[in-house]
């Protein structure tokens, strides 16, 4: 029963969502099912919420490697939880955290990607074989035809910009159309092993 | 020979300290490169003016901070866009913090029309805030049917039968136009694919100009996830793409509006350069070092 009772819960709601394409009468209870995921969904965000927690102050107990991180990862939750709980949202010390240091801290993050992306181009990106020659040549051109620079002066010429353009319209387009339609497969295949219980991870099963 | 070697594990500080340089210098002295938009960026700004004064239009703002340097000019100029053309702007947002990007987004609006003496859009009539929405794709199609069952109250916590502008804007139908400026998931998928699943209307076809009853959808992305979206505008599921800073350069031209992204451009373009040739140089001295010991071998 513990089992089969959720198995039952998977099959019948997306069978639902499956039958409500054909068939207009399960379209109200597909509705339903909609609204019921949307507040189901927020409990993700409580139970996200108290595992962070629970595994910094963990972390901090035991003082594993990197424990003082924790600190000012459970101060900066609370804090942040707080001041839009007493405060709220729109105005206040909430908004003053999100602008002067939410906003900087994550930009900044993002922002280190292009001395990573340097580094790591510069050690791994050599031509060892034809294809990884074709993928540098390709780089190169969409990484200057990206920028004005690949469209002034003498490289106005080269045309990297047109170029640039074709690469993403046309080779870039059929290879993405090949991994959406590979992964849409895929999904449908996982999809169907789910409803009828023959993927069980999400049970807690192997 | 010791040239070779140390260039081939070149210590990463210098690249670093390179990029920073490259970065840092055209911050400082600005070049003036040349902006030319691309035809994605055109598509998107074309398909925009093509929505009729007056119509209601949902933006979605799908992204946090970390890629607001990409975005958050996307969403500054599109904004200004809707109000130039008096249209009415529904804000939402399928990631935790899109509404509070909208809000900035919209103070740095306001004092752009300020600035150039037009009337500033009234909240409630002219835009509206509907905050955070938890669900993806489910909050999609709940769109379809019932902005209410899905938005009961907009960010400030007002109920949205009390906003006039939601009068007009009972489902997804009532929309011109999908707007979504997305980082990841969801994002431009979701809206692309759910959409039409959920039956929205569906889009014009290339070279239509009365969009009445037809909504575009269009979209704004990070770089790195732009080229993902190419077979959606081969399609014309989606009517235009800005891709990265240079897409919000593009749209900032188009606008004549130049912004942060268009300030940004001779930077990303030094950056970009210096990566190539970091990339060059890596490759000589890779053969110079393979040469080396094959002459050492034989």
């Amino acid at each position: 029963m513990k089992k089969q009772f959720p198995l039952a819960i998977v099959f019948i709601a997306g069978m639902i969502f499956i039958v409500q394409f054909f068939s207009p009468a399960f379209t109200p209870i597909q509705e339903r099912f909609t609204h019921w995921y949307i507040v189901v969904a927020v409990f993700a965000f409580v139970l996200g919420l108290a595992n962070l927690t629970r595994l910094n102050l963990q972390k901090i107990h035991r003082q594993q490697e990197g424990w003082i991180y924790s600190i000012p990862l459970l101060i900066g939750l609370a804090g942040m939880a707080l001041c839009s709980f007493i405060f709220g949202i729109e105005e206040g010390p909430f908004v003053w955290l999100f602008n002067n240091m939410m906003l900087p801290m994550s930009a900044t993050m993002f922002s280190l990607l292009a001395f990573f992306v340097a580094s790591a181009s510069y050690r791994a990106f050599r031509a060892r074989h034809k294809e990884a020659v074709m993928l540098l040549v390709a780089a190169v051109i969409v990484m200057l035809g990206q920028v004005p620079i690949g469209s002034a002066g003498f490289m106005e010429h080269l045309r990297l910009s047109d170029i640039t353009q074709w690469i993403m319209a046309y080779p870039n387009m059929a290879g993405q159309r090949a991994i959406m339609i590979g992964a849409a497969l895929g999904v449908v295949a996982i999809s169907l092993r789910i409803l009828l219980g023959i993927e069980r991870a999400y049970l807690g099963e192997d | 020979m010791g040239l070779v070697k140390t260039m081939s594990s070149l210590d990463r500080r210098i690249i670093f300290l390179v990029v920073a340089l490259a970065v840092i210098i055209p911050l400082l002295l600005p070049i003036g490169l040349p902006i030319k938009p691309t035809a994605p960026v055109k598509a998107f700004y074309d398909s925009t003016e093509l929505i009729p004064e007056g119509s209601y239009v949902l933006i979605s703002f799908d992204y946090d901070p970390a890629t607001m340097p990409e975005l958050q000019p996307m969403a500054i100029s599109l904004l200004y866009h809707c109000f130039s053309k008096k249209l009415k702007v529904v804000m939402m947002a399928l990631w935790p913090q899109g509404p509070q990007m909208a809000d900035l987004a919209m103070e740095v609006v306001n004092q752009q029309l300020q600035a150039e003496g037009k009337p500033l859009p009234e909240y409630g009539k002219d835009y509206v805030n509907l905050g955070y929405k938890s669900g993806g794709g489910l909050v999609i199609i709940g769109l379809a049917t019932n902005f209410g069952a899905i938005f009961p109250l907009d960010t400030n916590g007002i109920r949205i039968s009390e906003l006039p502008l939601m009068d007009k804007v009972k489902s997804a139908h009532d929309l011109q136009a999908v707007f979504s400026l997305s980082a990841g998931d969801p994002g431009i998928p979701a809206w692309v694919m759910v959409s039409r699943m959920a039956g929205y209307p569906t889009p014009p076809q290339p070279g239509e100009t009365d969009i009445t009853g037809k909504m575009l959808i269009l979209g704004g992305a990070t770089a790195v996830s732009a080229p993902q979206f190419y077979p959606y505008l081969n399609t014309n599921q989606m009517q235009g793409l800005l891709g990265g800073m240079r897409g919000a350069a593009d749209y900032e031209t188009l606008l004549a509006l130049p912004g942060t992204a268009s300030e940004g451009m001779d930077p990303q373009s030094i950056a970009h350069l210096v990566i190539v040739i970091f990339i060059i140089m890596a490759n000589i001295f890779f053969f110079l070092e393979k040469r080396q010991e094959e002459r050492k071998a034989t």
